[in-house]
């Protein structure tokens, strides 16, 4: 049952062998070594999985891989690194913004879609955009502020 | 003239005197410093490393975290309680103090001068002409493995210049970036993954199992049978997932046990066999007579952990000894549970933390500790990982237990209180493992020669009590009596979850004050004022409405305002709430204004951070949450059937600190979970005219208070 599946992965392009079946993020865990991708629910429930596939957040926990071969995959690992931090995750940081953190991969998933699309949200826009992830800690006050100060900082970036 | 008492020992160094179990100094230039408290999300380690480096006088990148390991940390029990900063920051306080004394005596000594001349700046030891030396250099020659003495002065409050100010979280950047900081992630290359069988209800026995299926699946290593308990393990994670999925195809089981009636749980807590105390009392003889009587009952549902992540631990045997990375909150408890399973002396096992999801409480942590350690056998010498899957989350952790409440209020001819009773009726709220003889971890059930499911217990109220958590008013009575009825059988396995009792306790006393003060046409703010004898306890109550502009707000039809005060367990932070709320087709949370008092802030953003998130989870628990089962099985195992507070439902959150620099310093982690579920009912009343008794504060609940009135 195992096939080679070629995709783009965080820029770099893989041929992964698997069964077509197996959800995305085992074999992001597994193959790939990028761990920042979390299980939560295995549903599509929560989105501690989500990945962009093709610029869209989708639960790579009930994503299958023949559904991404061809695509590109980004995750958390691809959005931006301590030496390169992609605003969000700048903004993240200033705002002391998560308190298990276990969340937050995804919800940066979540909000770097947003910010492609609309550049200046409103607090009720990114909760929206947040809805289908889950913090248990109570951080979404605080997330929602870094979302809207990373917004802010890539307009004043992309002015410059 | 009495002599005062001689000095202690601050907090866990009581237990643990040893100094360099604390801290090492490394000739390399920093000092690593243990802990036995466990990061759980709360900003623990933050705070202890701001302690440690204003009374060490090293700069806080110099401080390196150990994790908490059997094998060495000092044993600070379980990090629960909020207890931590109190409990292991004085304890860490106290250490430095010395261990700067010790290390300036010596330089004195090399140096040529007193010690009383010398100044520490960042590990740099100076004195007058010019010498120097630094602790690095002196780190070889100081000896700290000695025991703390008492009586040692650590700095005043005002000389301390990085415990008081916010700090950034150590944990955060790696967190943000995915790197590997979680458990699930750090120890993930080159494991074996294990998952395990849950029957379809709790208590009930493997009948068979056939194992075809699952043996066909690549990758397996190994399928384990121990009476009831059933798992797998498997060279990839995927493997491990698909073939625990067919065992589970395959396998028959035999009833369980038979679960309480979901429609009636107060019926059903109060027919139980019972272990009825009077926790507290007070008469005092006043002239009136009473009047009236009013009587009102609340019910809170089981609710769940629900922690985001799921929870995880890697085992290893290595002969016959056992090695156990675990993101649970008692390393030491999980290690004597471990040894009562296998039989085996604690000394013969390590437990080692490494960072998980946030727990709130004992979820199932522990109990994925023993399943991995079962697993693990069947591949010596190999880690063993085990994960759970959100069904085994929601559906087999502990839960939090439900809880019935009666209280009774006679009052006077001016509706005044003159005697209260407070009744209640629940399961115990510890279960915690290494408490008891017999083990609590879940798969010690299931085993061919199983563990009795014990019914919970708990502690008792002068340490902060379980079930009778903040059953004990804040307010002056004159008369009062609070009973506490524990279950003593346990169909559902409970134990404790974020401010145990208290959240209950607290929603049924704060509802009543709003009752008993509306009935008297006496403003809820004042009529809470005038019972309150506390000069900290006023100041919350005073902040919080203030800033809430209370009395003041403009009114809207639908929207209601409430207040909410405890002094959580009676013993720590002192907090009140103001909430704002719309009654709508939904009950939305507009907004919640508190003020808390943790005595001596350490880190104030993470006080702020700590009260608002568990605000916020209050409110979920208030509005959302119940475990839901029929008579033999859990059924809200997924999001979709335990669903939780969403981005778009969260309330905005405004939190007022009132400093008190130099009092004991408090944990923040669960001071407001009590006073919002309270506030939040009372501005529903406020807002409907009508009042909901049970939680969770359902809009059909609001609508049928409304039909029935
Ligand atoms: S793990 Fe994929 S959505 Fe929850
Ligand atoms: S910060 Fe813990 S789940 Fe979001």
């Amino acid at each position: 049952m195992s096939d080679t599946i070629q995709l783009t992965v965080n820029g770099g392009s893989r041929s992964i062998n698997c069964d077509p079946s197996s959800p995305l993020l085992y074999v992001l865990r597994e193959q790939c070594g990028l761990t920042g991708t979390h299980f939560g629910c295995g549903l599509n429930q929560c989105g501690a999985c989500f990945v962009l596939v093709d610029g869209q957040p989708l639960a790579s926990c009930d994503t299958p891989m023949w559904s991404v071969a061809g695509k590109s995959v980004v995750t958390v690992e691809g959005l931006g690194s301590p030496g390169k931090p992609h605003p969000l995750q700048t903004a993240l940081i200033e705002e002391q913004a998560l308190q298990c953190g276990y969340c937050i991969s995804g919800i940066q998933i979540s909000a770097a879609a947003l910010l492609e699309k609309n550049p200046d949200p409103t607090d009720k826009d990114v909760r929206e955009a947040l809805d289908g992830n889950l913090c248990r800690c109570g951080a979404h006050n605080r997330i929602v502020r870094a979302v809207r100060r990373a917004a802010e900082a890539m307009r004043e970036g992309a002015k410059a | 003239m009495t002599t005062p008492p001689p000095p202690q020992l601050p907090g866990n160094l009581k237990s643990n005197p040893r100094l360099g179990q604390w801290l090492r100094v490394d000739p390399q230039g920093f000092v690593e410093l243990s802990p036995g408290k466990v990061e759980i999300g709360q900003g623990i380690l933050t705070a202890l490393t701001q302690i440690a480096a204003d009374e060490f006088d090293v700069a806080p990148e110099r401080i390196r975290l150990k994790p908490a390991t059997t094998a060495a940390s000092p044993n600070e029990g379980v990090t629960s309680g909020s207890l931590s900063i109190q409990d292991s920051g004085s304890a860490i306080r106290h250490a430095c103090a010395q261990a700067r004394g010790l290390f300036l005596a010596s330089a004195a000594e090399r140096l040529g001068v007193d010690a009383s001349q010398l100044t520490v700046e960042d590990g740099a030891i100076r004195g007058p002409g010019n010498v120097a030396t630094s602790y690095w250099e002196l780190a070889e020659s100081v000896d700290i493995n000695l025991d703390a003495t008492p009586g040692i002065k650590a700095k005043a409050p005002a000389a301390r210049k990085i415990a008081g100010a916010s700090a950034a979280r150590l944990d955060l950047p790696e967190k943000v970036f995915g790197q590997r900081r979680f458990i699930h992630d750090t120890l993930y290359e080159g494991v074996l993954h294990g998952r395990v069988v849950r029957p379809p209800s709790p208590g009930a026995k493997l009948l068979s199992l056939d194992e075809t299926a699952a043996r066909n699946i690549d990758g397996i290593a190994a399928i384990v049978r121990d009476g009831s308990f059933v798992g797998v393990v498997a060279d990839s994670e995927l493997a491990a997932v698909r073939a625990r999925d067919a065992l589970a195809k395959s396998a028959t089981w035999s009833e369980g046990l038979e679960l309480p009636d979901f429609h009636n749980l107060a019926n059903w807590l109060k027919s139980r066999p019972l272990e009825s105390k009077v926790v507290a009392e007070k008469k005092t003889a006043v002239s009136a007579v009473p009047a009236r009587a009013i009587r009102r009952e609340f019910t809170r549902p089981y609710t769940a952990h629900a922690s985001v992540g799921t929870s995880c631990a890697v085992a290893q045997w290595q002969g016959d000894k056992l090695n156990v990375w675990t993101h649970c909150q008692g390393i030491y408890n999980l290690r004597a549970d471990l040894a009562l399973v296998f039989g085996m002396s604690e000394s013969d096992i390590v437990v080692e933390h490494r960072e998980g999801a946030g727990c709130y409480g004992h979820n199932g942590a522990d109990d994925v500790g023993l399943d991995a350690s079962l697993l693990a056998r069947a591949a010596p010498g190999r880690q063993v990982r085990v994960a759970w899957s959100r069904e085994e989350e929601l559906g087999w952790g502990p839960f939090s237990p439900a809880m019935a409440i009666a209280v009774e209020a006679d009052l006077d001819d001016a509706g005044d209180i003159l005697q209260w009773r407070f009744d209640l009726w629940s399961n115990g709220h510890a279960t915690r493992p290494g408490r008891g003889d017999s083990p609590t971890l879940l798969s010690g059930y299931y085993l061919e020669k199983p563990f009795p499911m014990l019914p919970g217990g708990n502690m008792p109220l002068a340490t902060g009590g379980g079930a009778d958590r903040n059953a004990v008013p804040a307010y002056a009575f004159a008369s009062q009596r609070i009973t506490n009825h524990r279950l003593l059988e346990m169909p559902i396995r409970t134990s404790a979850l974020r401010s145990l009792g208290a959240f209950a306790n607290v929603f049924a006393i704060e509802s009543m004050m709003d009752i008993i003060a509306t009935e008297k046409g006496e403003d809820p703010v004042a009529f809470r004022l005038r019972h309150l004898e506390d000069a900290r306890a006023r100041a919350v109550v005073e902040a919080a409405a203030r800033r809430a502009n209370w009395g003041k707000q403009k009114r809207e039809d639908g929207v209601g305002y409430g207040i909410g005060y405890a002094k959580y367990k009676n013993l720590g932070a002192w907090c009140a709430v103001v909430a704002e709320v719309e009654c709508g087709r939904d009950i939305r949370v507009r907004k919640l204004t508190i003020a808390v008092d943790v005595g001596e802030v350490i880190n104030p953003d993470g006080v702020v951070n700590q009260i608002e998130g568990g605000a916020i989870q209050a409110t979920s628990h208030a509005l959302k949450e119940a475990v839901t089962f029929d008579r033999e099985r859990i059924t809200s195992d997924t999001w979709e059937t335990y669903p939780i507070l969403k981005f778009s439902e969260a309330p905005a959150v405004e939190v007022e600190i009132i400093n008190r620099p130099g009092e004991r310093a408090l944990g923040a982690g669960e001071g407001a979970h009590g006073p919002t579920v309270a506030a939040i009912a009372n501005a529903i009343a406020d807002a409907m005219g009508v009042r909901v008794y049970d939680l969770p504060l359902t809009p059909d609940r609001v609508i049928a208070a409304v039909n029935a009135a």
